[in-house]
């Protein structure tokens, strides 16, 4: 299914241009190193109830120790703010033109899109405007495999805007991201808010190409 | 001569209700009834995942209606952390406060009100669920807990007096703690409010150490209160604020309900949703950033020392980190609303972001503590104590990261609301972290708290050991997975959308309720039926405290 996925490369090393880029980094750095602390730990175990004395392979002060945390505190939200494309255009979303702007609307578990599906280009900033005025839910995208591709919480009687740039083609299904109560299924467990194909990007290979 | 197997059954090994005090009895009461909970809990746990997993799913089709799926979601949580993990950990403390202070507990009758209350509590918001199915998950988003066009009035009702008795059973916990370390008796006999203050909120470590950097002799060589304490102290700040959180939440929804029941039709948006889920989540927080990380890096210093025998590693620092936690704890909550449009930039930045990445230092920190203080101690022997110790070091030093990386602007707006947070971190901050980390407790104060009873079988404490840690870490990691491919967390999906990370965790949330069987099995062959049922009689010795005479 991942095939009917176009992305446009934006040819940097380590920036993300889609959330599937992201996750798959995320899948292998936190895989390693849940490793390593299981070994880490396993290696200490071992070596506690040894008479002989372990050869450390490193020898960690405890100040590095302390800098190692608060640089990984740190520097991870630093990475991702150069590295994830969306965090600094979600910051500064007020100050950013959208080239498209769908205001939804939300009632009574069910939802007001201005058209179906709703069609932008890629490459293009699109603008969600979420509303409701009754309970909270949620705004989720996703591709054809169940993959997240973005989403935000709609609080009733506040502004839930979302400003995404798309840099992958397909048809995108919307379902609501929080659980609003078992109003949102039928008695047979369907999700009654879930829009197959209700968003749809082109035009990946023409952005390629000029690329 | 050894003993039938029936005979141990009735009579366990050499376990003599008799012989236990009112504090001991109390504290064991307390414990029957949350592995008690804990074993509906890992049933419920069990159900969820068989209904997502429709190819291997054995239940009857009533279980996956959405009303009974999301009702079980819903007490799932109230179980856990308050029916199990509460119950646990305040019997754990009104035992070990005492020993720690060489103080009587300041009342024995008040820790027996506070189990039968959260009990109690528990088994009413269990009950609005199964009966009524009232349903709007632990996070009781405004205005969903007070609409009554999805559910039962009766139940909501039922369901917060369920939550209040727990609270209130907490703020006895809380009162029975501080009133105990407060109480100028023995050793305290001489100590101020001040001192005890001073020391509770571990200024006395951050004094010591600014006196060292700069050159003075040490501000209070021998700190009022030891360590633990401290952390049980600081803890138990966030638990009250907790309470009063969760108290007010609950009178608000209480209201609405009551006011509804009496015909009238209040507007629900006179209250707004952020600012009470702004509210509701600074409280809520408390119990998983304050409350939990504290009360565990306290755990990890008590269990490190009983363990080795020796001082803790660098206590002063362990001290101050505690006091940073106070303030890390209360300005965190922001990173729950991450994916809150209209939740400021700013908030978003310091307190979800910034703040929040202070818990990777503070709770880092007790993890280094506690590994050196084991470490200077070798050769230790591997026992069930330092086994459980080390799985609860695993599961946190899983389960932060998992949040940190979480709590991220970038990060959330792909991660809010999956199974990734629901499984790799907070299923294994808790099944694997806090409670081996509890079990570990559990072995260590078994023979204070039962004079010495023997475990009937050692094979069965270390396959329980196993099969948990195993099974915790598997369940976490699988359906962790089913997050990151896009499975949300409070969704409901009957099409086998991710079926093999579902079987997967099944089959290691199946090894987790199986350890479970096996640990209570032990545990009931080692205090014998009649031991189990004398725990609940009157006891003959009514004296409050342990290891000391009193007066």
């Amino acid at each position: 299914m991942m095939c009917e996925y176009t992305s446009i490369s934006k040819g940097g090393v380590m920036t993300f241009a889609t959330s599937v880029e992201l996750l798959k980094f995320h899948t292998v750095a936190y895989t390693i190193y849940a490793l390593l602390i299981i070994s880490v730990i396993a290696w200490f175990a071992y070596n506690l109830t040894r008479k002989e004395k372990a050869k450390s392979a490193v020898r960690i002060p405890f100040y590095g120790y302390i800098a190692f945390l608060v640089a990984g505190g740190v520097g991870h939200h630093i990475f991702t703010y150069n590295a994830i494309p969306w965090v600094s255009e979600d910051i500064m979303r007020h100050e950013i033109k959208p080239d498209y702007v769908f205001d939804i609307q939300i009632h009574d578990h069910k939802w007001k899109f201005p058209q179906l599906p709703m069609k932008v280009e890629a490459g293009k900033k699109v603008l969600f405007n979420v509303s409701t005025d009754d309970l909270t839910y949620g705004f989720g995208l996703f591709r054809q495999d169940g993959t997240l591709v973005t989403q935000m919480q709609v609080v009733p009687h506040h502004k839930n805007d979302l400003l995404w740039t798309f840099n992958e083609c397909g048809k995108f299904d919307v379902y609501p991201t929080e659980y609003s109560g078992p109003a949102e299924y039928d008695e047979n467990g369907k999700d009654l808010m879930f829009v197959k194909d209700a968003f749809e990007v082109t035009g990946c290979d023409e952005k390629s190409a000029k690329r | 001569m050894q003993k039938g197997f029936i005979d141990t059954l009735i009579n366990g090994t050499n376990f003599d209700h008799r012989e236990l005090s009112a504090l001991q009895k109390m504290v064991l009461r307390a414990v029957v009834m949350s592995f008690l909970f804990f074993g509906l809990l890992a049933i419920e746990g069990m159900i969820m995942r068989l209904v997502v997993t429709p190819s291997i799913n054995p239940l009857p089709e009533m279980f996956n209606h959405p009303e009974h799926y999301f009702s079980i979601m819903t007490v799932h949580p109230i179980v856990g952390i308050f029916g199990s993990t509460y119950q646990l950990v305040f019997a754990a403390f009104m035992f070990l406060v005492p020993y720690l202070t060489k103080k009587p507990l300041y009342s024995v009758k008040l820790g027996n009100i506070v189990w039968i209350l959260i009990t109690l509590g528990t088994a009413l918001a269990w009950i609005a669920a199964f009966v009524w199915q009232y349903a709007p998950l632990y996070t009781l988003y405004w205005p969903l807990p007070a609409d009554t066009k999805q559910f039962q009035t009766i139940g909501g009702i039922v369901f917060i007096v369920g939550v209040a008795l727990i609270m209130i059973g907490t703020l006895g916990f809380i009162y029975n703690i501080y009133a105990t370390i407060f109480a100028r008796v023995g050793v305290h006999k001489n100590k101020t409010t001040k001192e005890l203050l001073i020391s509770g909120f571990g200024i006395d470590g951050m004094l010591n150490l600014w006196h060292k950097l700069t050159g003075k002799p040490p501000y209070s060589k021998e700190p009022a209160l030891a360590l633990p304490v401290v952390a049980i102290f600081r803890g138990t700040v966030d638990t009250f604020l907790d309470a009063i959180v969760i108290l007010g939440a609950g009178i608000l929804v209480l209201v609405y309900l009551l006011a509804d029941a009496g015909g009238l039709s209040w507007n629900v948006h006179a209250v707004d949703s952020l600012l009470y889920k702004n509210f509701f989540w600074w409280g809520l927080d408390l119990v998983a950033d304050g409350l939990v990380l504290i009360y565990v890096a306290g755990s990890w210093y008590l269990l490190a020392t009983i363990i080795t025998g020796q001082k803790l590693f660098m206590e002063n620092v362990a001290r101050a980190a505690l006091m940073l936690e106070l303030v890390v704890s209360w300005m965190v909550w922001s990173h729950h609303l991450l994916a809150d449009q209209p939740q400021p930039e700013m908030m978003k930045l310091v307190s979800g972001e910034m703040v929040t990445a202070f818990e990777l230092l503070t709770q880092g920190l007790a993890l280094f503590i506690t590994l050196v203080t084991l470490w200077k101690a070798r050769p230790l022997k591997m026992t069930p104590q330092l086994a459980y110790l080390l799985g609860g070091l695993v599961g946190f030093g899983l389960a932060v990261p998992a949040a940190i990386i979480q709590a991220d602007m970038g990060m959330n707006r792909v991660l809010h609301n999956t199974q990734w947070i629901s499984f790799a971190h907070f299923h294994i901050a808790l099944i694997v972290g806090l409670y081996m980390t509890l079990y570990s407790a559990l072995y260590v104060l078994w023979p204070m708290v039962t004079n010495n009873t023997t475990m009937w079988s050692k094979k069965l404490t270390w396959t329980h050991f196993w099969l948990y840690l195993v099974g915790g870490v598997g369940m976490g990691a699988f359906a962790g997975m089913a997050g990151l491919d896009g499975m949300l967390r409070r969704h409901l999906y009957l099409d086998g959308e991710f079926n093999t990370w579902m079987i997967l965790a099944a089959i290691c949330g199946t090894m987790v309720l199986v350890a479970w069987a096996l640990f209570l099995f032990n545990v009931v062959m080692s205090v014998g039926v009649k031991g189990l049922v004398g725990i609940f009689l009157p006891a003959q010795d009514k004296s409050a405290s342990y290891g000391i005479e009193e007066n």
